[in-house]
């Protein structure tokens, strides 16, 4: 476990190594950041001026190292259109998007594994076409149109929920609520095919011609090789959910990073757009990894148990 | 004589085919006495797992099972649900499957596979499951027992799992034990190993076994009765020395063409091919399964034979004078 360990955070490292260096040439890609920083009415004597004031003139390695400097003791560049430290406005905005996000992630896991797993025990049993009428619902229907339809009923027309922003925590509910439902039928249907061919297997006949309950056959025998996939599925989702989605937070009027990134990329907010990528880039490689080694600590195969 | 472990009547397996349906097992006796090794043989396709796989409960969802008389371990299981079962597996009796490569749950520890079974049936405390699962494995023949409870299956080798298997069946003391092919998929060079380990066990614990093989030599060495399959019925059964001396059915004949005879039938020697092909199982079938393909069929073979009742049953009207 130990070797497969260090080697799965070696990897992990040079993957945000080689991100790390994309994301910082990201800027240089787009076209010439003097000119985009000086705008485009600026003259070339304006561009020139930028150029050298934020040292653009530099060899590519010198400024990278530079900004990697700064980046590792915290220092993500200061934003163009704010004129800000980027921390400060990443830090605003994230929290937001990571509650938004870890709750929705709970709360897709929370009804897609034991529906899953309900509609493996009777495939085209009523439940099963019921998990599945609801999946295909959750994948069919855009969520800003959820979104807005939700905010309607409940927010307008029951006045339950407020209609917009975080203020308070029933703010929270429909933003969940509609991105968890867009995220759970993935989920919930690799649980449920996980399920119904591992219910099928020769081991869990073994298991249950040794006289084990049903419901041990199922949860310590079955699901524990089932959910084996979902945890590289859902590795992927929270990651996607914890980026923030664009359409939810404008939806609902939510300042979260979905939308920081959407309006620092129209601004051309470089150094914003960057430090998201650059904490995007991260969070994925942590989550993928985190989601690896929780699939070899199940798995004795894969951490080559001996 | 006491009741023997297995009494079968009339078992009849069934699958939904189109509009019509698959009889797979169409009327099938089967009896097998207290520590007694039955052997059942026959052709692939002829219904042997299926009928192994009824004595277990645990055949597919979409099987449609009967049958006139089924008692098992003494229970009545003519008209067993699901939980009727639970009273049976694991507590009495138990199964080896054929494929070891695929009967133990990969993510799990075999220490824990061993037990759990007991712990759960038995009542066993871990503790005393764990040293009888030790116990166990060292009389299979795996060696530094107590130091590989904590390893995984694939740290095992294909004989060593069929091995641990064996042991996870014997770990509820079973009086009768089933084992569908339990060496079809390992070495050839292991499959005798463990088919001598089993016939040793059979007789140290006074097991009821019912083996089911195609290894004819195998038969021959550890039969106490055989049983021949054919589409879905017994076509004979006999005491092994009987059927091995005298088959009488042309079926069996035609198995027995290589004569193996108790001793001198070399290990490994396989169901020799009969010419022609096994009826399709879809709708009724009239009269002998075997008939087509039986170079002395006569017109009452239209008609199925009746088994006369004795120790050596065979289902053919040539039976008396074909037989030597
Ligand atoms: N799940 C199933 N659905 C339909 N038919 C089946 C199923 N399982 C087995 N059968 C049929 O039953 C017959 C007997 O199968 P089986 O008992 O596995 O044979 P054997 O073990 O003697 O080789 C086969 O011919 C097969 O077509
Ligand atoms: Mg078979």
């Amino acid at each position: 476990m130990l070797v497969y360990l260090l080697r799965r955070l070696v990897v992990a490292f040079c993957v945000c190594l080689a991100v790390s260096v994309l994301s910082f040439a990201l800027i240089f890609l787009a076209g010439d950041p003097a000119i985009a920083i000086a705008g485009s009415g600026g003259s070339a004597r304006d561009a020139e001026a930028v150029r050298i004031a934020y040292g653009f003139d530099r060899p590519f390695a010198v400024q990278y190292l530079d900004w990697i400097g700064h980046v590792l003791t915290g220092d993500l560049g200061r934003s163009i259109y704010f004129n800000m430290p980027v921390t400060e406005i990443i830090g605003s905005r994230l929290p937001v998007t990571l509650v938004l996000g870890g709750l929705a992630f709970l709360a897709a896991l929370a009804v897609a594994l034991p529906l899953g797993i309900l509609a493996a025990l009777k495939p085209e049993g009523a439940l099963d076409r019921a998990a599945l009428l609801l999946a295909v619902t959750g994948q069919a229907v855009p969520s800003f149109w959820l979104g807005l339809m939700a905010i309607v009923v409940f927010g307008v027309w029951t006045g339950w929920v407020p209609i917009s922003g975080l203020a308070s925590w029933q703010g929270y509910i429909l933003p969940v609520a509609v991105l968890a439902f867009s995220a759970m039928p993935a989920m919930m249907r690799i649980t449920r095919s996980g399920m119904i061919e591992v219910l099928g297997s020769d081991y869990v006949r073994t298991a249950r011609a040794k006289g084990l309950p049903a419901g041990q056959v199922i949860l310590s025998h079955a699901l524990r090789n089932a959910v084996l996939p979902l945890v590289s599925l859902a590795a992927v989702q929270l990651g996607v959910l914890l980026s923030g989605s664009i359409v939810i937070e404008s939806v609902f009027a939510i300042n979260g990073l979905g939308r920081l990134a959407w309006e620092s990329l129209l601004r051309a907010d470089l150094p914003v757009v960057q430090a998201i990528i650059l904490i995007l880039s991260a969070v994925y490689v942590l989550l993928t990894t985190a989601g690896d080694l929780l699939n070899a600590w199940l798995d004795p195969r894969i951490r080559g148990a001996g | 004589m006491s009741e023997p472990l297995l009494d079968l009547e009339d078992l009849r397996i069934s699958f939904p085919a189109g509009p019509e349906r698959l009889n797979a097992v169409r009327g099938l006796d089967l009896r097998i006495g207290a520590g007694e090794t039955l052997c059942l043989v026959g052709e692939s396709g002829c219904g042997k797992s299926l009928t192994a796989m009824s004595l277990m409960g645990l055949l597919p969802r979409e099987a449609q099972v009967g049958a006139g008389r089924f008692r098992l371990l003494g229970r009545d299981m003519a008209r067993a649900r699901p939980r009727d079962w639970a009273g049976l597996r694991g507590r009495g009796l138990s199964m080896i499957f054929q494929d070891p490569m695929t009967s133990l749950n990969p993510v799990l520890g075999v220490g824990r596979q061993l037990t759990e079974g007991v712990i759960a049936t038995g009542g066993l405390s871990r503790a005393a499951a764990e040293a009888r699962a030790v116990e166990l494995l060292e009389r299979v023949g795996i060696a530094r027992a107590a130091s590989r409870l904590g390893q995984y299956p694939h740290q095992f080798s294909g004989g060593q799992r069929q091995r641990l298997m064996i042991a996870m069946a014997l770990m509820s003391r079973p009086r009768l034990l089933i084992a569908d092919e339990p060496t079809t998929a390992l070495d050839v060079t292991i499959q005798a190993q463990i088919l001598r380990l089993l016939a040793e066990l059979q007789r140290d614990l006074g097991l009821g076994l019912l083996l089911i093989t195609h290894d004819l030599g195998v038969v021959a060495a550890i039969a106490d009765r055989v049983a021949v399959m054919y589409a879905g019925r017994i076509v004979e059964t006999g005491p092994a020395a009987d059927i091995f001396n005298a088959p009488a059915h042309p079926y069996t004949r035609g198995l027995m063409a290589a004569i193996p005879v108790p001793g001198r039938t070399p290990r490994g020697a396989l169901l020799p091919a009969i010419p022609g092909r096994v009826p399709g199982l879809t709708g009724r079938l009239e009269g002998c399964a075997f008939r087509e393909r039986c170079s002395v069929a006569v017109p009452a073979c239209a008609v199925r034979a009746p088994q006369p009742a004795g120790a050596h049953r065979t289902e053919c009207h040539l039976a008396t004078e074909a037989a030597p």
